[in-house]
């Protein structure tokens, strides 16, 4: 049983504020994502939790007991890091088992666990190798297999795959799903991979300049994205946006278009996914710029009332540039943004 | 463990250490020199300066800062482009030429007095070809321009190495890149010596001339070995105060002399050396 | 095209030759310091001297039964083992420290420890000297060592900054994750890694100590070291003495270099970073 709370956690560095206010639970056995671009703070949230940095103000509970002012060993968690870490004047097994002889724990126990530990992330053929004779990977597996060890209640992960090439990093990630899923422990893993971040997830954390947009299922973050910001940050391409005028009540007006939409005044920005835009007679009238095909589907770049909207189609079309055709979203689909506080609006 | 304490907590033993053994004893130099009898008084410095030697060891001092620490520069500019070109034997190469950094003054003294003393190498090989008839006293006062340049040989053989070690460590900081980028752009050797490694080695020269100026300036047991007082420096002359003449006061200023001709020149190469901002690596 | 071929045939000789003369000029006066300590006392004293050793022993048990020699030797390699010791042990903390840590001050702190060097430090043996008759250091090996201290512990700070440096700090926060404290992450995992790193920069110290002249001469009148005693018996001693005493003060020098060769170079470079 390990729940997490962070509360009203802010860090400033010498002037610059890296954390603003963040609130976050994660329940017992979750596996929360923190997601965003380099810098916006996502590390450094989870070494606050880890106790490898200090917030500036704001508390951390593990478990029902603040442990802000702990050391990292008090915390009950253990942590994988980016560059393995991985001793190199140690073997594998001590590596594994470095935790364990730290807790003083017997020697056949440290045995028993490091050998479950090591066939887990099937490196049981290394033990009795040192870093310096391991791959990426296997330094990779190594790193889990010594943060397994611990049993912990909370396994913290700072970006494990990225070193690693991508073959490995989708092997990778799924043995460390299942491993994790299994090992029955509370896991916040930071990334910058959107990829990685919905296949792995319970829930994501989107951050962004300090903050948490939104913090919510994979699903929901990529179909109900809370925030502009996280609308053009999740999803590879990313969601479009068109100006949308007030066209009296509930009555939008889209690129020459009058579409249905949120009782609310002002200008609105309307968005959809490229995937959910389909050719078709009617929908908005769109000029054909860049046609890019991918295999399974065509990429279409448009031009609709002056504004670049993408458009994933099915690749047997022939479509050129300069074409004028029509696309039509799924209305379902549709979702709209206040551009002066950048929040959805239902 | 307080973490923002820490630091603070590593580096007091040095610290205080450094005021009790560095800065401590300077203010003390400095009473001394300025104090005759107890009154402040500049007495100690008009004995020193007035003294027939003071003249004699400066110029000396001086003369052989000027002319081995360039000499030395060139040399070690030399010896580190030519091992950043070594494939094979580079390791036994640097190591040969960094024996010397290993070797005190006085050692280099003797050495070199092995070479140049009346029945030594020299004159053995002087001998051998048949150039003199019997040994030659080099090191005497009939020869002062030997016992100088016997000095200056010792001083080039025992301290370009600590030069080498700076500059060739500094050359490993210059990316490969900017070479090969000069070369796609037609720079000879020498253009890309002058225009590359000079200008991004500012860092290291200016470590290795104050290291070596401020040593030069200190110039004392490879003269006491091979000139004895033949060739009269400065801290040669700080000793014999000290102990021939158990002068403490004139001891301190003349210390202090040679001091603040260090600062001075140390001042200089940090000048005429600086690296513009945001220029560095 | 053979002329071409011919001056680069020419300039690689020119390159070869002058490395190997280079070496030669490093080598051959300590072929020569060589000779007159492995030649009988005669033979130095004779002329002209021979081009190889005799591997005569005369000179070295002349030295070692020379009045006040072995005790001079003896006391060299106290003061240089204290040396060492005194400077890596608080010089390592304040490398540790400006490797790991950002602090204020931290800048002003390194450009201290590097301005230490820009000091003709031999001289402040002068005041000292009246200080340690006060305290009844004067004479002593601690006194002296505290001396050489100041010499070596610049180059103690920035050889340990550097080697803390590249230890990547991830290792000592996995080790904090991993039940440790500070103190046993550090004895742990840095101090394994950081052990022969550690060793080349005491030797470092240990060589500064031994080589120093000038402070051991002021400082010490009884309990002379090496350097001092030849320096004190220059002018009188006979030349088999001075050439076996300077073949002592060389042969630790060469184990030296060999010993730090990796160090030396990596040291000065993150110094003038």
């Amino acid at each position: 049983m390990a729940e997490i709370q962070i509360k009203n956690v802010a860090k400033n560095f010498g002037g610059y504020q890296a954390l603003h206010d963040i609130d976050l639970t994660i329940s017992d056995q979750e596996f929360m994502v923190l997601l965003g671009a380099s810098g916006c703070g996502k590390t450094t949230l989870l070494r606050i939790v880890a106790g490898l940095e200090t917030a500036t103000t704001g508390e951390v509970w593990i478990n029902g007991r603040r442990v802000d002012h702990l050391p990292p060993k008090e915390r009950g968690i253990a942590m994988v890091f980016q560059n393995y870490a991985v001793f190199p004047h140690l073997t594998v097994f001590e590596n594994i088992g470095f935790g364990l002889r730290m807790q003083k724990m017997p020697n056949d126990e440290v045995k028993r666990r490091v050998e479950r530990c090591a066939s887990l992330m099937h490196i049981e053929q290394l033990l009795k190798r040192y870093s310096g004779e391991l791959s990426g990977g296997q330094r990779q597996r190594v790193a889990v297999a010594r943060a397994l060890a611990m049993e912990p209640d909370v396994i913290l992960m700072d970006e494990p795959l990225s070193n690693l090439d991508a073959l490995l990093r989708l092997e990778m990630r799924a043995e460390l799903k299942g491993v994790l899923a299994d090992s029955k422990t509370t896991a916040i893993y930071v990334t910058h991979d959107q990829v990685e971040a919905m296949s792995l997830a319970d829930r994501i954390s989107v951050m962004h300049q300090g903050r948490i947009v939104q913090a919510a299922s994979p699903i929901e973050v990529y179909r109900n994205p809370a925030a502009e910001f996280v609308a053009g940050f999740i999803g590879n391409p990313p969601m479009n946006f068109l100006r949308a005028e007030a066209a009296g009540a509930g009555k939008w007006s889209v690129a020459g278009q009058t579409v249905d939409g949120p009782a609310a005044s002002g200008p609105l920005q309307y968005a959809i996914r490229p995937e959910d835009l389909r050719l078709s007679d009617q929908g908005l009238p769109a000029r054909v710029k860049l046609v890019e095909p991918l295999g399974a589907h065509l990429q279409v770049t448009c031009d609709v009332d002056g504004t670049a909207i993408r458009a994933v189609l099915d690749s047997d079309l022939t479509l050129k540039p300069g074409d004028a055709i029509h696309l039509a979203p799924q209305p379902d689909r549709v979702r709209w943004f206040d551009p002066n506080t950048t929040k959805a609006v239902q | 463990m307080n973490a923002r304490l820490l630091p603070y907590l590593l580096i007091l033993p040095v610290t205080l250490f450094l005021c009790v053994f560095f800065l401590y004893p300077f203010i003390l130099v400095a009473q001394q020199a300025f104090s005759n009898g107890g009154e402040a008084s500049l007495q100690n410095f008009r004995d020193v300066i007035g003294y027939w030697k003071f003249p004699i060891s400066l110029r000396n001092t001086f003369l052989l800062a000027i002319i081995v620490v360039p000499i030395q520069l060139a040399l070690s500019l030399l010896m580190a482009t030519m091992v950043s070109k070594m494939k094979k034997g580079r390791d036994l190469v640097l190591y040969v030429w960094t024996i010397p950094l290993g070797i005190s003054d006085l050692a280099a003294g003797i050495i070199w007095l092995a070479i140049f003393e009346q029945s030594g190498f020299l004159n053995s090989m002087l001998a051998g070809v048949g150039a003199v008839d019997a040994p030659v006293n080099f090191l005497s006062y009939q020869n002062t321009f030997i016992v100088f340049l016997a000095i200056m040989l010792a001083e080039i053989w025992r301290a370009t190495a600590i030069m080498l070690v700076i500059i060739v460590a500094g050359i490993g900081l210059i990316p490969k890149e900017y070479y090969e980028a000069a070369e796609v752009f037609g720079a000879s050797p020498w253009k890309r010596f002058v225009k590359i490694t000079l200008p991004l080695l500012r860092p290291s020269l200016q470590t290795a001339l104050i290291l070596r100026v401020v040593l030069a300036f200190e110039v004392f047991a490879v003269v006491a070995a091979l000139g004895g007082t033949l060739f009269p420096v400065l801290m040669g002359e700080i000793y014999s105060y000290q102990f021939d003449l158990q002068n403490g006061g004139n001891a301190a200023a003349l210390a202090l002399i040679v001091l603040g001709i260090s600062l001075a020149f140390t001042l200089i190469i940090l000048r005429a050396l600086r690296v513009p901002k945001g220029a560095t690596i | 095209m053979t002329a071409v071929t011919d001056t680069r045939k020419a300039g690689r000789w020119l390159y070869v030759a002058s490395v190997g003369l280079l070496c030669a000029w490093v080598i051959i006066p300590l072929y020569f310091l060589l000779i007159n300590t492995l030649s009988s006392p005669e033979t130095v004293n004779s002329f002209p001297k021979p081009f190889i050793p005799e591997f005569d022993l005369g000179s070295l048990q002349f030295f070692a039964g020379f009045q006040g020699m072995l005790v001079a030797l003896k006391n060299s390699v106290v003061v240089a083992v204290l040396t060492m010791i005194i400077s890596i042990s608080i010089g390592a903390p304040a490398g540790y420290a400006l490797s790991r840590f950002d602090f204020r001050g931290k800048e002003v702190f390194r450009l201290l420890i590097l301005l230490t060097r820009a000091f003709p430090l031999p001289l402040l043996a002068l005041p000292l000297a009246v200080l340690f008759i006060r305290t009844g250091l004067d004479d002593t090996a601690v006194g002296l060592a505290l001396v050489h201290t100041t010499l070596a512990i610049p180059f103690a700070v920035l050889i340990t900054f550097s080697l803390f440096s590249g230890i990547p700090i991830e290792l000592e926060e996995a080790a904090w994750t991993l039940g440790c404290t500070r103190f046993t992450a550090f004895t742990k995992v840095v101090l394994p890694l950081i052990l022969p790193g550690i060793a080349a920069s005491a030797i470092f110290a240990f060589v500064i100590s031994w080589n120093e002249v000038f402070a051991a001469a002021v400082l010490t009148i009884e309990n002379r070291t090496l350097p001092a005693f030849l320096l004190q018996t220059l002018a009188e001693s006979p030349m088999h003495l001075k050439f076996a005493g300077g073949f002592i003060l060389v042969v630790p020098a060469l184990i030296f270099i060999f010993a730090v060769r990796k160090y030396l170079f990596a040291m000065w470079g993150i110094a003038n970073r």
